[in-house]
């Protein structure tokens, strides 16, 4: 069995994204207990450079135009031969808009075990395990990596970025392409994001609204806490979905992260996928009527209250002690 | 073009989640199943490609799972055409692959072009089950599609990506979506209008192929998130909460 961890290297339009340097982190961990090598696969067009502070003990590259933007297609394709090629004892992707469309595809396509939303791996007595973050936030899953290759799907939070980075270039092997020139999905463009009246991510005071907050009308009480706050009202995935908040203002996965001096999580329970957003806010307050809401695991302070009746008497609060 | 919706049930994150005996999965009894939010989104982004014209059926297919008839009759409120369940020994945890197989098998009847469902689900332990589906079909799958044009025998996608950017992309026909959210929200039925549905939509029952649990994780055992640092908690009512933020907010220089 060959012992060696792989990692697919998630990059777009030049940037490798800080979770690949996660991957390669945990990727260590793993062969570590395998006496195996750490393998990054890059595949890209034009890209070798962006190998250069991988923490990899090689990095195989392959280069190709498919490569330019990201194809489901086209990875998927490819991935599929390195595997079977090398049959690696572990390939790790992100749990991502990326990797999502990859190694699901690949565990039914070559019949191997996945495991998703992976946040640690660790062995013991020569078993790899994982521990998987589900119910959004709420339940941790734990387990082995099956053998003889397992996928893993990782979401980020269990390593720093700086623990896959290295101060000197792996060596860089090529790697051929499969032929890819009949690609059922293909990029038209890009579309960058909005600009908004205010950037969130500059932001040093959000008071951010999730489901909690019921009804587009209720969100005139965040807007009024936010402006005797000197802030600006910001959202969790369902708010901007139900179009209560426009999408700059979504925190978040898909939006964007941010690091104000205050973040007040008014109603958010604080899903994964909004919870890797505000790592680097200085304070986080949480205000939420389950006490089992996972944003209390993150908070400084939090409060049981209902926010519909604390947001228009924390106004008023703060209102007088600006003397107001 | 029939548009196929396959959904599937996951606890509802507002009860209290349960370990059960076993430690390995969710206490059966103690859960209470909903709809998996980004199918509801999937049925609003079928519906919705049906009302432009650009598809003629939207047919929403799901294992037999307590609770699902409501959740098949919601979606015929809501505009979708057929209704299908498939019976057989399933249990709401059933893995993402063996599902994946299951709805396979009976999806390929219906002559799919296009297939809709939701990029994920809170409870995924194996991926979703989109791209598992795409490949038994061998058809292209593009997951976090936020929204989705049919034109001349290919779909115009919008795929998220971190930071708020959007790929569009063009999607060869048949295809699975993975839908992360749907145009607009998924539209709101008054409950008479779903009891009214009962009376005159019908199920549409076929048995499931065998499940076969091939590529799930092994010896798995569920526990609660470690709280090494849970917030200081504030008590009293919302008064005292605001009186002690307002000191917070004071300590910590932001007013």
């Amino acid at each position: 069995m060959n012992p060696d961890i792989f990692v697919v290297i998630e990059h777009l339009r030049g940037q490798v994204s800080d979770l690949s340097y996660v991957m390669l982190a945990a990727a260590r961990v793993l062969a570590n207990a395998t006496g195996g090598k750490v393998i990054a696969v890059l595949l890209g067009h034009d890209a070798e450079s962006l190998a250069r502070d991988f923490a990899a003990d090689r990095v195989l590259y392959i280069e190709h135009s498919a490569f330019a933007d990201f194809s489901p297609d086209a990875y998927q394709r490819t991935l599929e031969n390195v595997i079977k090629e090398h049959a690696p004892r572990a390939v790790l992707f992100g749990d991502t808009t990326i990797g999502g469309d990859v190694a699901a595809w690949l565990s039914t396509r070559l019949n191997l075990p996945l495991v998703s939303a992976c946040r640690t791996v660790s062995a013991e007595d020569g078993t790899l395990k994982f521990v998987s973050q589900i119910c959004g936030g709420k339940m941790m899953a734990e387990g082995e990596l099956p053998g003889p290759t397992a996928l893993v799907m990782m979401v980020p939070g269990g390593y720093k970025p700086e623990q896959g980075r290295a101060a000197q270039a792996p060596e860089l092997v090529s790697g051929a392409a499969p032929a890819l020139d009949d690609l059922r999905v293909r990029v038209n463009e890009y579309i960058e994001p909005a600009v908004g009246d205010v950037d969130i991510a500059k932001e040093a005071i959000l008071v951010s609204v999730g489901r909690g907050i019921q009804n587009q009308d209720n969100i005139e009480l965040a807007k009024e806490l936010a402006q005797v706050l000197g802030g600006v009202v910001s959202g969790s995935r369902p708010v901007i979905d139900q179009g209560w908040l426009p999408p700059t203002r979504l925190v978040g996965k898909s939006g964007k992260a941010v690091k104000p001096k205050l973040y007040l999580a008014l109603g958010i329970s604080g899903a994964p996928e909004h919870v890797e957003a505000i790592g680097n806010a200085e304070m986080i307050i949480a205000i939420n009527t389950d006490p089992a809401a996972p944003i209390f695991n993150l908070a400084k302070f939090g409060a049981q209250v209902d926010i519909l009746d604390l947001l228009p008497v924390l106004t008023e609060h703060v209102q007088q002690a600006r003397g107001g | 073009m029939n548009l196929i919706v396959p959904i599937k049930m996951v606890p509802d994150l507002v009860e209290e989640l349960v370990i059960d005996a076993s430690g390995a999965r969710l206490d059966p009894e103690a859960v209470r199943l909903k709809l998996n939010e980004l199918d509801e989104h999937a049925i609003e982004q079928a519906i919705l490609l049906k009302e432009k014209g650009a598809a003629s059926q939207v047919i929403v297919v799901a294992p037999d799972i307590e609770g699902i008839d409501e959740v098949l009759f919601t979606a015929a409120a809501q505009g979708a055409d057929r209704l299908i369940k498939l019976t057989g020994r399933w249990s709401y945890d059933v893995s993402n692959r063996a599902l994946a197989r299951v709805l396979a098998n009976f999806i390929k009847t219906l002559r799919p072009e296009l297939i809709l469902t939701g990029v994920q689900a809170h409870n995924d332990l194996d991926g979703a089950v989109g791209p598992a589906l795409a490949e038994h079909l061998g058809m292209a799958y593009v997951g976090y599609v936020s929204g989705v044009i049919i034109a001349n025998g290919s779909a115009r996608v919008r795929k998220e990506f971190p930071g708020g950017l959007i790929a569009e992309m063009q999607v060869q026909l048949p295809a699975v979506l993975g839908i992360q959210a749907a145009e607009k929200p998924p539209r709101y039925v008054p409950i008479s209008k779903i009891r009214a549905t009962m009376k005159t939509a019908t199920i549409e029952t076929f048995p499931a192929a065998v499940l076969e649990t091939i590529g799930a994780p092994v010896n798995v055992h569920l526990f609660p998130p470690e709280t090494r640092e849970r917030a200081t908690m504030i008590e009293g009512d919302v008064n005292a909460v605001a009186a002690r933020l307002v000191e917070i907010f004071k300590e910590h220089g932001v007013l």
